[in-house]
């Protein structure tokens, strides 16, 4: 299959930019704003020129092509629609139109002007107009982050659809590790001009390369000081409590937790095998059926009926705990 | 109370000044003496000089103009402010130093040793010289508002720099660029003291409305006023195409100066 092929050197304002990267199906890059991810796409569609280095298609070399003589189908964080022209014409400008207006639910609005749409048509009608272009790769900037929450989750849904189904190699920013890993088959976590980690969407979550990654896909992050003990290692919190873990490590870590493998109690149960960290309830926030629970440093994640069940409310006091297993350490 | 009919009364001495001198030039004649006046060798003579140097001037304003304010408006270069303030400066510069500067330049002991002065092509220069900075200062601004994030997703979508410029950075910009050629065309159409200096006043050659109105007050009062009522029409409604032009909801044209920096 035909893959897009990302070398290269591009000096922003507070750092440089340097990426190596093969995008084969659907990769996202993640991280925070001012880490580079919108430069990126801007080298791939050549808008901006790297100092060093190269962007190839399938063995087509598009360092020194401008932006209209590569084939890529870019959409703007803001859709940059004309303005002038209706959706038709929007759409007509990049090819021919065919059914492409059909295919993206926006027939009924043809005829209508930019400045009139609704942020999730805007967003159909910039993807409509990205694949009358036909193109090799497919850049997204931001997809949904012009959205209400309302909108943003039917959106994606389709979205993810429409990728799957066109099946171009396509790469994709995004600030918001969740729709990262709903979208995308591969994401790259993006850190000051630098991959962090480049994994499946699992992989990140099983085994983050650092604290930051951690923190970055949803993990509880704590701080402390590890010393290797039998077969555990055992690491002293800043609070001065003291958790264990399989993984091994000494000095100064970063303990990653995920909400999901945190279970509550009311009462202390005495099992060695078990972290305990006692605080007091933070927050409580629903979910859907799951509810966040906040206790202590911990953010613990349980279904809404054993929430129920516990009656955790604000201000009271509970305990996290959690599997030595299902405690990673990682660098900070 | 007295404050009040104080603020009246200057805003009714204001108004009055600015209104009477227009209201003056057709109540002085009556609308027939004046449109008879019209048929007059000395005021269609000076209408056909004015038609011709407007369309010729306002043609080269557009021709040079556009591409003049797109370069200022999109490139970053070290000299642009200086540029751009020098674009400007004969908004501001007396006529008679336009003129007197279009002599050192164009006259036969000028810079350019040409035979230009005082034909009708000194018309056109006097009126292109004075009437483009109006056209090129509001270009700048007009062509600066389109955002560059559609000029960029153009390139990507395949149009190249020609096409993007055509389809895409002219129509957004059109509003604009209308309004800045309405006033272009208005202070063109005006154009005397440069004139006079560098291309004189000869009837049928370099005679225009202005310089008859000048040149028949001395002679028939009447004929100067029929050339003033029909100056102040067609000044009125190039004022209501720029209003137009300006509060149309398409052109999101800004009225304001363009950046020098």
């Amino acid at each position: 299959m035909a893959h897009l092929l990302l070398d290269f050197t591009l000096p922003l304002r507070a750092f440089e930019l340097e990426l190596r990267l093969a995008v084969e199906r659907t990769v996202a890059l993640v991280g925070p704003s001012g880490a580079g991810k919108t430069s990126v796409l801007r080298v791939v569609a050549g808008l901006a020129a790297p100092s060093r280095g190269t962007v190839a298609y399938d063995g087509e070399d598009w360092t020194r092509l401008p932006p209209e003589g590569r084939r890529v189908g870019f959409v703007f964080q803001d859709y940059a629609l004309f303005p002038h022209l209706s959706v038709r014409a929007n759409v007509a400008y990049a090819g021919p139109v065919g059914d492409l207006l059909d295919r993206l639910n926006i027939a009924p609005l043809a005829d209508v002007m930019p400045g009139k749409l609704s942020g999730g048509e805007r967003q159909r009608v910039a993807l409509a107009r990205a694949l009358a272009r036909k193109p090799d790769v497919l850049l997204l900037d931001e997809p949904l982050a012009a959205l209400d929450a309302h909108t943003k989750s039917q959106v994606r849904s389709e979205l993810s659809e429409l990728l799957r189904g066109l099946g171009l190699p396509t790469l994709l920013v995004t600030h918001d590790y969740e729709d990262a890993a709903s979208l995308a088959d591969e994401v790259g976590v993006l850190v000051d001009g630098r991959l962090r980690q480049l994994a499946t969407p699992a992989e990140l979550v099983a085994s983050p390369a650092d604290a930051f990654v951690a923190s970055f896909t949803g993990a509880n992050l704590l701080h402390g000081i590890a010393q290797a003990s039998d077969e555990l290692t055992e690491v002293r919190l800043v609070g001065g409590e003291r958790v264990f873990s399989t993984d091994r490590a000494t000095g100064a870590v970063g303990i990653v937790v995920y909400p999901w493998e945190v279970s509550i109690a009311r009462a202390h149960e005495d099992d060695s095998a078990l972290n305990v960290l006692r605080g007091e309830i933070g927050s409580v926030v629903e979910i859907g059926n799951r509810v966040r629970v906040r206790i202590g440093p911990v953010t613990a994640e349980v279904t809404s009926s054993s929430a129920a069940r516990l009656e955790l409310d604000r201000g009271g006091v509970a305990y996290a705990t959690f599997k030595a297993t299902g405690t990673r350490l990682v660098p900070l | 109370m007295i404050r009040r009919a104080l603020v009246f009364l200057a805003t009714f001495v204001a108004l009055s000044f600015l209104a009477l001198p227009l209201i003056a030039i057709f109540a002085r004649v009556p609308p027939g003496r004046l449109l008879a006046q019209l048929s007059n060798p000395l005021v269609t003579d000076a209408l056909v000089v004015s038609l011709k140097t407007t369309a010729v001037a306002q043609a080269l304003v557009l021709l040079f103009g556009t591409p003049a304010a797109y370069v200022l408006a999109r490139r970053r270069f070290p000299g642009r402010g200086l540029l751009v303030t020098l674009v400007e400066l004969p908004l501001v510069l007396p006529p008679a130093v336009a003129g007197i500067g279009l002599l050192a330049t164009f006259g036969r002991f000028g810079l350019l040793h040409t035979s230009i002065p005082f034909t009708q092509t000194a018309v056109v220069l006097a009126v292109v010289f004075v009437s483009s900075p109006f056209y090129i200062r509001q270009g700048i601004a007009a062509f600066e508002a389109v955002d560059v994030n559609l000029v960029a997703a153009s390139r990507t979508l395949g149009a190249g720099p020609v096409k993007t410029f055509f389809r895409v950075e002219l129509p957004l910009a059109r509003g604009g660029l209308a309004a800045g050629e309405a006033l272009a065309f208005a202070r063109g159409l005006g154009e005397f003291g440069a004139t006079i200096m560098f291309a004189g006043s000869l009837p049928k050659v370099t005679q225009t409305l202005p310089l008859a109105v000048y040149a028949a007050f001395d002679v028939n009062f009447d004929v100067a006023l029929a050339i003033g009522a029909l100056l102040v029409l067609i000044s009125a409604a190039l004022l209501l195409t720029l209003k137009w032009l300006t509060s149309s909801s398409t052109s999101r044209f800004r009225f304001a100066l363009s950046s020098s920096s």
